[in-house]
């Protein structure tokens, strides 16, 4: 299928939208191009779902404009907008058979523009060859697993060729070996497809390793837009650096350039602002030092096994919370023992 | 009394379980079925047998029974088929639209279950007879509903109201809306939504109202004997012609009209049960 | 999702591929309310309006009358023996359905539930045929000067029939949802199977239980077809409400039969009322199913 010319881009301008008195998104502008695929990230509440279904046009923004290949999509009825949509649920129809699921929206056009019974067959087959489950025509959705459904779900919003693709969760209903084996099958399928597709997550990991770009919401708010490494790397907020990967949170002072903890310096912040601020330093980016080397200084409460490596949790004087810190070699802080920390990476954002 | 009861009780016929009393229980549910229902009935059966085959079959099939049958099944079909039309309705209005006084129009719906059928016989003969407050109005325009079919119809759209939109509320309201939403995006009409995503999920309950309505219906006494006008041949209805039997001391005649009575309706449940498996089936209810 | 964000959702005026056209929602609406209107609100005013046609004095000399009153009397008897009976009889059987697995249960299940595709007159007859004056056991009872039909106990056995799933069909699926794990805990604990179903059963279905013996009751009370097959009609003897009525109604006398009718109208609504609390109140401990 080339539907790369079929994709088309997809702009958001100023999408508020509120639920009583509940603001689930507080003017969201977002440009997508065409054939890209985006994940929309954020935790529970964060207006990442109430977004896609603007896009789908299941709802109505209060304020704003969504914009299909130049066009306000509140013109397009929801026929007219051609949109795949993949809902959480997947919702597919349970007294129908795979096939009549797939080929539902091609019989529900009007008859003017629907192909013959022998092509919708036909294409059904090549859907089901896509996604990967042929001969499965005469199954209801009941006889099959959770990751067939989610497979199900997507041939039949592809059978519309639609200009866009929107997921609600796609993996949220599998378990963890499932969803890794579907997220690389996507990120091919998407490839060889090429719509332009939004996919909603609240999982980082899965919208670093899948996206071409992230945008993060949080609270009703777009924090940053990127490549996975753009906004991994360069988080824009202190919410992205604390929600992308795992980050201790050291509350320090600003002054001329450095970050102060307990009064001493402990990490080059490089802009020169000054009053409170937060440093966040994910956990391989300490090194132990010897005691009293830095302002971080405490003593080792546990080592734990962290996957490929250990990690030891250091309760530092004057920090409620205790930092997780990588070790690296294999000579390793015993508990109990007294370390300093040193910083070699972080991220400084001022405020508190 | 636990210990010893479940060790007796624990035959191959049923699974150990800590849970006691299963002896107590079951004796006493079974003992009073036995008494009130069981019992009763195979002496119903009996007595109609006592009747002989000639009798039987001369009762059966003389007109005015077979007239009764045909007005008691025939009509309780049509009222539960109306039942449907207008449950759903109904059903959907409730579930989907909210309105002043949605809660109260929801609690009333389960009126006929409450009300006692001779109260609503007698007005329902208030209103339709052809002095009533709506059949007079229809007499002068030449419409006949009391004394007439159309009166026990009406009495039995009354009783058997209910159970379709009990049965089809909770359908549709626990229908996940993404599966609307879905066929919206596939580019369906509303109608084309309503027709094949909406509907066939809610037949297999729309069927059991049905059947529920129907075997409530084809049974009933108090509601319509007010409003039949009881005209034989014409709007005499089955269970009276057992209660004129009975006043004749012709027990085994009131017996087999019973049994008859009995046997026809549960060949339709059971008839119509059957489609309704077969629909869960078809529906992907697996 | 938070909660609020949520709930927000699942408001209609956020499911736009879920609306109907305002014509269609008019029309629909019109149908289903003028439905019921012609035939719940119209008949049950009626009810009413009728009751009070002559003034409020005849409404009372309708009540008031001896026989009206004997017939309210040997209501309230019937219905405070087949009650209780069947709250008995259903807890047990709901026990024995709900709390076990035995073979023939799905039989037993269905038996439970038979009476309700049984015409009540037939319910009537049954009773007739074995306790007549030329039923199976009629002639021998009489011997023994024991009265059963064209007499209370005809009566009440009668409206046991047509009562009897009422309470166990409320009880069963809700004992089958709430499953066993917290009888098992309490016997684990030492409890008796009398106490753990007083402490623990008990408490957790009484809600259902009312439910049941609500709509039990008024089925009871307003029962008709059976009753009047078995009861002889005898004036102030084995007249129950709903005969009263009858006779009332027969006789011409239509102020006082929808007085005595409007007692039962008055209980119906008393009925629908707690029930509705019931549900409101109470949803997630009353048994799913609203059949019947």
């Amino acid at each position: 299928m080339s539907a790369a010319q079929r994709s088309v881009p997809v702009v958001i301008e100023q999408a508020s939208r509120q639920f009583g008195g509940f603001a689930a998104l507080k003017g969201i502008s977002l440009a997508i191009a065409p054939g890209e695929l985006v994940a929309l990230l954020g935790p529970s509440g964060s207006g990442k779902t109430t977004l896609l279904r603007l896009i789908a046009g299941l709802d109505q923004a209060d304020q704003g404009r969504i914009l299909f290949d130049g066009v306000d999509a509140d013109v397009l009825s929801l026929r007219d907008r051609r949109i795949g949509m993949v809902f959480q649920s997947y919702a597919l129809f349970r007294h129908m058979t795979v096939a009549d699921n797939i080929a539902f929206g091609l019989r529900a056009r009007p008859r003017r523009t629907r192909p013959p019974e022998s092509e919708i067959r036909q294409r059904v087959g090549a859907l089901l060859d896509l996604v990967q489950l042929p001969g499965l025509e005469a199954r209801f959705p009941s006889q099959l697993s959770g990751g067939q459904r989610q497979r199900v779900a997507l041939a039949r919003a592809l059978a519309i060729e639609p200009r866009v693709l929107l997921l609600d969760e796609p993996f949220g209903a599998l378990d963890a070996k499932v969803r890794k084996d579907l997220r690389a099958w996507l990120r091919a399928l998407h490839d060889q497809t090429g719509h332009t597709t939004l996919f909603v997550t609240h999982d980082q990991e899965e919208a670093l390793e899948l996206a071409d770009r992230v945008a993060i919401l949080n609270d009703g708010l777009l924090e940053q837009v990127g490549t996975p490494d753009a906004v991994y790397d360069h988080p824009a907020t202190a919410f992205v650096c604390g929600f992308l990967g795992e980050a201790n949170h050291i509350p320090v002072e600003l002054k001329g350039g450095e970050a102060l903890f307990d009064g001493s310096p402990v990490f080059h912040a490089g802009a020169n602002t000054s009053g409170p601020g937060a440093l966040y330093v994910r956990p391989h980016h300490f090194r132990f030092d010897i005691p009293g080397a830095t302002a971080l200084d405490g003593h080792v409460a546990n080592v734990r096994r962290h996957g490929a490596i250990r990690r030891a949790e250091v309760a530092v004087r004057g920090l409620a919370r205790k930092l997780d810190v990588d070790i690296f070699s294999a000579v390793a802080p015993a508990v109990g023992e007294r370390v300093g920390l040193r910083v070699t990476g972080g991220h400084v954002f001022a405020g508190a | 009394m636990s210990a010893v009861v479940r060790r007796n009780g624990a035959g191959a016929w049923r699974e150990r379980s800590v849970i006691p009393g299963f002896g107590l229980s079951f004796g006493i549910i079974v003992t009073a079925l036995s008494l009130v229902v069981l019992i009763p009935l195979a002496a119903l059966v009996l007595k109609a047998a006592s009747a002989g085959p000639e009798d039987i079959w001369a009762l059966a099939t003389s007109r005015r029974v077979l007239s009764a049958l045909r007005v008691s099944f025939g009509v309780a079909l049509l009222a539960a088929a109306i039942n449907v039309v207008f449950g759903l309705i109904i059903a959907w209005v409730l579930v989907r639209y909210d309105f002043p006084g949605r809660r109260l129009v929801d609690a009333a719906v389960d009126l006929p279950f409450a009300l006692p059928t001779a109260v609503a016989g007698i007005a329902l003969a208030a209103l339709y007879a052809p002095n009533g407050w709506i059949g007079a109005p229809l007499a002068q325009l030449g419409i006949k509903v009391g004394y007439t079919p159309a009166g026990i119809l009406m009495a039995l759209i009354f009783i058997g109201l209910p159970f379709v939109v009990r049965t089809v509320q909770p359908v549709l309201a626990e229908m996940e809306a993404e599966l609307e939403e879905a066929a919206a995006l596939l580019g369906a009409s509303r109608w084309k939504t309503l027709t094949s995503v909406v509907l066939p999920p809610v037949l297999p309950a729309v069927l059991t109202g049905f059947t529920l309505a129907f075997a409530r219906a084809v049974g009933e006494y108090g509601s319509v004997i007010f409003i039949a006008g009881n005209i034989p041949m014409v709007s005499e209805i089955a269970p009276l012609l057992i209660f004129i039997r009975l006043e004749q001391f012709d027990y085994a005649g009131a017996a087999v009209i019973g049994v008859l009575m009995l046997l026809l309706s549960f060949i339709l449940i059971l008839g119509l049960n059957l489609l309704q498996a077969a629909l869960r089936r078809r529906l992907g209810h697996v | 999702m938070s909660d609020a964000n949520l709930a927000a959702i699942e408001m209609p005026e956020a499911r736009i591929a879920r609306r109907d056209g305002a014509a269609a929602r008019i029309v629909l609406v019109t149908l289903a309310l003028g439905f019921l209107a012609l035939f719940l609100a119209l008949p049950l005013a009626i009810v009413f309006i009728e009751a009070f046609a002559r003034g409020w004095q005849a409404y009372r000399n309708g009540l008031a009358d001896p026989d009206a009153l004997a017939a309210i009397w040997l209501t309230l008897v019937v219905a405070a023996i087949a009650v209780p009976v069947n709250v008995v009889v259903g807890i047990a059987g709901a026990w024995a359905i709900a709390k076990h697995e035995f073979r023939g249960k799905s039989l037993l299940v269905s038996l439970v539930d038979l009476p309700f595709s049984v015409s009540p007159v037939i319910a009537g007859l049954v009773f007739v045929l074995l306790f007549g004056a030329q039923g199976y056991f009629g002639p021998v009872l009489a011997s023994y000067g024991v009265e059963i039909i064209f007499a209370l106990p005809g009566i009440v056995l009668a409206t046991l029939f047509v009562t009897f799933p009422f309470i166990a069909r409320e009880l069963i699926p809700h004992m089958q949802a709430l499953g066993n794990a917290e009888e098992e805990t309490a016997l684990t604990l030492g409890a008796s199977g009398w106490r753990t179903f007083c402490m623990v059963t008990l408490p957790n279905i009484k809600w259902s239980l009312l439910y049941g013996v609500l709509l039990c009751n008024a089925r009871a009370m307003g029962e008709f077809g059976a009753v009047a097959v078995v009861s002889g009609k005898i004036r102030g003897l084995t007249t129950t409400m709903p005969l009263h009525v009858e006779i009332l109604y027969n006789e011409y006398m239509s102020v006082a039969a929808f007085a005595v009718a409007s007692l039962l109208a008055l209980l119906a609504l008393v009925t629908l009322a707690a029930k509705s609390f019931l549900e409101w109140r109470h949803a997630d401990e009353i048994a799913a199913s609203r059949r019947h």
